[in-house]
């Protein structure tokens, strides 16, 4: 079984790292999920592990990742708000698929999911 | 809510959002019993007497955005239709403590759940508080301190890092699958 002391090495190994992992954009992108009773009835906690995972994957350097409270549209929770280039685009009915899709196509290349966006469904 | 952990997770946003800086939140089972509890403790900002009195009631909230919270009022639920007590103490500037247990086999008692992601989610989503998880089953305890984590990995060191969010998964469900074993 892992125990502490794996942790311990590790610490000693990530110190011992250069960061070497790449650049998503030009500019941080800002992710938050909303993690209110609505959100987490409606299934955000998958949708913010898929975020999680896919930042994780594609070794996302200028991406942040966090969880903000009830966003007021509790009908089209799971929500999921991106800040970029000082614009907000609001994602509704968000799935882990879906979550997916708007990492490699709006946070990576820059193509918004218009299809997913508040008042497209 | 579909999983005990997602209500768990729930009523620890409520602690965050009250600002506290330690939440302790202990499951605990005695299969023998056929007994579970869950109870999460904050240091956040507590409620004063009527809020409390009213704050099971889902019209009550102090939130602006709409008008009903039922994060409590599930939670009470859960126990209450699985042969269990809720409780909930509160002091304002003290703090707050809930407490929900359920009969093991209680055929509406709902499953834990993936609580081992949600302990994941607390742990690296929330840099500015400390947890304290208890996983007891019978004569099996685990504990998980994040302020022992923080100082093993020094101030650079985020819990939030992919490379420790990847040990802390294993790390959790291992514990957790050592401790309860799925049965719960
Ligand atoms: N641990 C706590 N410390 C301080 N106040 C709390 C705590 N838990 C709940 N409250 C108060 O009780 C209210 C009701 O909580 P409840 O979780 O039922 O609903 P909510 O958080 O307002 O909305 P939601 O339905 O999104 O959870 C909260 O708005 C808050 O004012
Ligand atoms: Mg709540």
């Amino acid at each position: 079984m892992k125990s502490l002391e794996e942790l311990r090495a590790l610490r000693e190994k990530m110190r011992s790292q250069t960061d070497n992992r790449s650049v998503a954009a030009d500019g941080e992108t800002v992710i938050k999920v909303g993690m209110a009773t609505c959100g987490i009835a409606a299934g955000a906690r998958p949708v913010l592990e898929a975020l999680l995972d896919e930042a994780e994957k594609r070794r996302l350097h200028n991406v942040s990742i966090s969880q903000t409270g009830c966003i007021g549209m509790c009908r089209l929770e799971p929500i999921v708000e991106v800040f970029r280039d000082g614009q907000k685009y609001t994602y509704v009915y968000m799935t882990p698929e879906k979550a997916r899709r708007v990492v490699a196509e709006h946070v990576v290349n820059g193509n918004v999911c218009t299809e997913f966006l508040i008042g497209e469904n | 809510m579909r999983e005990l952990a997602l209500n768990i997770l729930d009523i620890t946003e409520n602690s965050v959002s009250a600002g506290a800086h330690l939440i302790e939140i202990d499951v605990l089972a005695d299969f023998a019993k056929d007994e579970m509890a869950i109870r999460i403790r904050d240091d956040g900002c507590g409620m004063d007497e009527q809020m409390l009195a009213t704050v099971c009631d889902p019209f009550t909230t102090t939130r602006t955005t709409r008008k009903v919270g039922m994060g409590l009022p599930l939670f009470k639920f859960s126990a209450e239709s699985a042969g269990g007590i809720f409780s909930i103490r509160s002091e304002k500037g003290k703090g707050t403590e809930v407490v929900a247990t359920y009969r093991i086999g209680h055929v509406d008692r709902m499953p834990l759940g993936d609580f081992g992601g949600v302990v994941l989610q607390l742990v690296t989503m929330n840099p500015q508080v400390d947890f304290v998880f208890t996983a007891q089953s019978g004569e099996t305890t685990g504990k998980l301190d994040t302020r022992e984590l923080r100082e093993i990995l020094g101030e650079d060191i985020p819990l939030g890092a992919p490379e420790v969010r990847s040990f802390l998964r294993e790390y959790i469900q291992e514990n957790l699958v050592d401790i309860f074993g799925g049965r719960l």
